[in-house]
């Protein structure tokens, strides 16, 4: 079959400046929506809201839910639903904390804080987590039992089951190089963090001319060259503005003191110290751009949508939907155990009540990032933004003194609304 | 060039054969021991009621569903399909009359699912797809203009070059049409037509599912009728009319037994 003719491509009438730029308008409602929300606190909070110290804490409580509702998206872009993630994070978060205070230290025998340690604990907690995800997307997709009833099964079982492995207690501390994992235990320091960030530019600047010159390469229409220089300069701006941020908050002199002592120095008069970017929020934003990629670049992300716009079509098409709902909930076992890591590392000690609620609180963030129940829709930025977002309104609540029921009847309240402008929004455009 | 006409003359061993086939569900038998054949360039219309058994038949071919018993040949060899892939792998493609399209995606993803171009590191090559997607549109549908929105925002018939794209990309041999006019408007059937004449001068068959009498009869060269599962019988288009097709399809009889 010879193919002669081809499609010409034609220029399409730009009408404004977001076309142009060739913006997700959702996002950019959301972005103005965190934005307004941040400011508001910050007037009613006399600019307590936004310090760097307050920041700071809110990416790092934002960090556990985040990376579960990346995985999310994926379950509820295939139409299915996980009830057991904050249960499942309590399991790895047991099996972790049981493997470096008891099997590592005593059954091994190579006592507390050992080096190999902190590999042996993470390896088994995400093992241990990609298995039980897979064991839920098996019976989904194969023994065809709704994800619903699989994961509120799995809801009570993980639970109870990390109930049983440490009798309730807590456990802690735990070791010290695992901790590095959770929020301020574990941060870059300024200059590290600078040249991570320079690092980090430059790549997002490669990506975005990447992407250029390959639409160039098949004479596809491109944005013009003032609108490209406007978003590597935002993204620039964003990137190195966040850096600064997180560096302009000082560990605190009485901790930095600590920090000496136990290296056996003497802290300098007046010295201080920025904290920089955490490990756990290097490890949202590896975990973001990897699902971001696996979402639009690999067959498997592909399959996911597909199957989550049309599963008879996908079908018809020769895709496996049962091994992909394995794959699908393994991803999000394995995010769980990531989450539990995080979570676990940030408390200092596993406690019996570890992720409780955060089932709903992933699914929230997904669902107000713009992940579509039906099916089909959702991007992996849109649900991190949304657990920010419920994460700053809560904080945000706290610190005017708001009280706590009233706290959760705003979340609540919000996520409804969000829901219901993102229909409208949808109708509005005409899309699905 | 031979004919499919004088292959069959002269007993060539058709490329599709479906012998003896049966498909119950829970009891019911939805096709009883029918057999068709297909030849190389020949378009086979298959007609009947609604549940007449088609569909079901069809979907045996295409790997959707699974045949109780019976056997398929492809040119003279026993083959087993037992699901999409397998058919693929015979060069059997189909387009379904529920347009397996899946809606969130844009139309060069749809023409590729499950087939993707990747790059040498294993991604998928979306510009590279976009590229053949726009060649073979150019050739199917020339006003085809929405390649970066989602197949929901197009209309029914482009919606149907999309999913008739996906069939000729991948060098179909055997084509399986169910319905492919049933949500188009005159013009985008008489383009449809077209392109069943184009397919059809480059040796591939195909087997055409329709209600529609007069289309059975402007674009095949023969035609299966079923009635309740079973096969009524298989008419050169040559020597009958309408009504002859009609009453098989309506009472069930061949032409010979309705004038008797």
């Amino acid at each position: 079959m010879t193919v002669t003719t081809s499609q010409p491509v034609t220029p399409q009438n730009k009408r404004n400046i977001f076309q142009q730029l060739e913006l997700d308008v959702r996002l950019l409602g959301m972005i103005g929506a965190f934005i307004i929300l941040c400011i508001g606190f910050n007037l009613v909070t006399d600019g307590r809201f936004l310090t760097p110290r307050n920041i700071f804490n809110l990416t790092i409580q934002t960090v556990s839910v985040a990376i579960m509702a990346s995985g999310m998206v994926f379950v509820i872009v295939t139409r299915h639903i996980d009830l057991s993630v904050g249960a499942l994070l309590a399991t790895c978060s047991a099996v972790m904390a049981m493997t470096q205070t008891e099997f590592v230290p005593h059954v091994l025998g190579l006592g507390l804080n050992h080096p190999i340690t902190w590999i042996v604990a993470v390896g088994v907690g995400l093992v241990t987590g990609t298995l039980i995800g897979a064991f839920h997307g098996w019976m989904i997709g194969y023994l065809t039992i709704p994800a619903f009833i699989v994961t509120l099964g799995g809801f009570l079982v993980w639970r109870n089951v990390a109930w049983y492995l440490t009798d309730g207690q807590t456990i802690g501390p735990l070791d010290s190089t695992f901790m590095m994992f959770g929020g301020t235990n574990g941060t870059l320091g300024t200059s590290l963090s600078w040249i991570l960030g320079l690092v980090a530019t430059v790549l997002a600047l490669l990506v975005l001319w990447n992407a250029r010159r390959a639409k160039l390469a098949h004479d596809f229409p491109v944005k013009p060259v003032w609108a490209e220089v406007v978003m590597g300069l935002v993204v620039s701006g964003a990137i190195l503005g966040f850096v600064a941020v997180l560096n302009a908050y000082d560990i605190p002199t009485r901790r930095l003191q600590r920090m000496f002592e136990a290296r056996g120095d003497v802290m300098p008069e007046g010295l201080t110290m920025g904290y920089g970017l955490p490990i756990s929020v290097l490890i949202l934003i590896a975990v973001a751009i990897v699902m971001t990629v696996v979402a639009r670049r690999t067959r498997l992300g592909r399959y996911i949508f597909a199957t989550g716009g049309n599963p008879d079509a996908a079908e018809l098409s020769g895709i496996n939907t049962r091994l992909l709902t394995v794959k699908v909930f393994s991803i999000m076992g394995f995010l769980c155990a990531l989450s539990a890591v995080v979570a676990s590392a940030r408390l200092a000690n596993h406690s019996n009540d570890i992720g409780t609620l955060d089932e709903l609180r992933v699914i929230a963030a997904a669902v107000i990032g713009g992940t579509a129940l039906s099916g089909g829709f959702g991007t992996i930025y849109g649900a991190i933004l949304g657990a920010l977002i419920m994460q700053s309104l809560q904080s945000g609540m706290a610190m005017v003194g708001v009280d706590a029921p009233f706290q959760n009847i705003v979340v609540g309240a919000v996520l409804v609304a969000a829901v219901f402008i993102d229909i409208v929004y949808r109708k509005r455009v005409g899309a699905k | 060039m031979t004919t499919p006409k004088e292959l069959r003359a002269q007993g060539a061993t058709p490329m599709v054969a479906m012998d003896d086939i049966s498909v119950s569900f829970g009891g019911i038998k939805a096709v009883d021991r029918v057999s068709v054949d297909l030849h190389p360039g020949e378009v086979v219309g298959l007609l009947g009621h609604n549940g007449a058994g088609k569909s079901t038949l069809i979907k045996v071919l295409s790997g959707a569903y699974q045949m109780d018993s019976g056997e398929i040949r492809i040119n003279g060899d026993k083959v087993e399909i037992t699901n999409p892939r397998d058919a693929r792998s015979h060069n059997i493609e189909t387009i379904y009359q529920t347009l397996a399209l899946a809606d969130n995606l844009d139309a060069a993803s749809n023409l590729f699912l499950g087939r993707e171009i990747v790059t040498s590191t294993g991604l998928v090559n979306d510009a590279a797809m976009e590229a053949e997607c726009r060649k073979i549109m150019g050739r199917l549908n020339p006003n085809f203009r929405k390649f970066n929105e989602p197949v929901s925002a197009l209309s029914g018939g482009q919606r149907q070059s999309v999913a008739i794209a996906r069939a000729v990309y991948f060098n179909a041999r055997i084509l399986i049409m169910d319905e492919p006019t049933a949500a188009l408007g005159p013009h985008e059937t008489q383009m449809v037509a077209e392109l069943i004449q184009q397919l059809k001068a480059q040796g591939i068959g195909i087997f055409l599912i329709d209600h529609d009498v007069h289309a059975v009869m402007q674009l095949c060269d023969r035609a299966s009728v079923m009635k309740n599962g079973q096969l009524v019988g298989t008419v050169d288009i040559e020597d009958v009319t309408d009504d002859d097709l009609l009453s098989m399809i309506i009472l069930g009889k061949k032409p010979g037994e309705a004038a008797a």
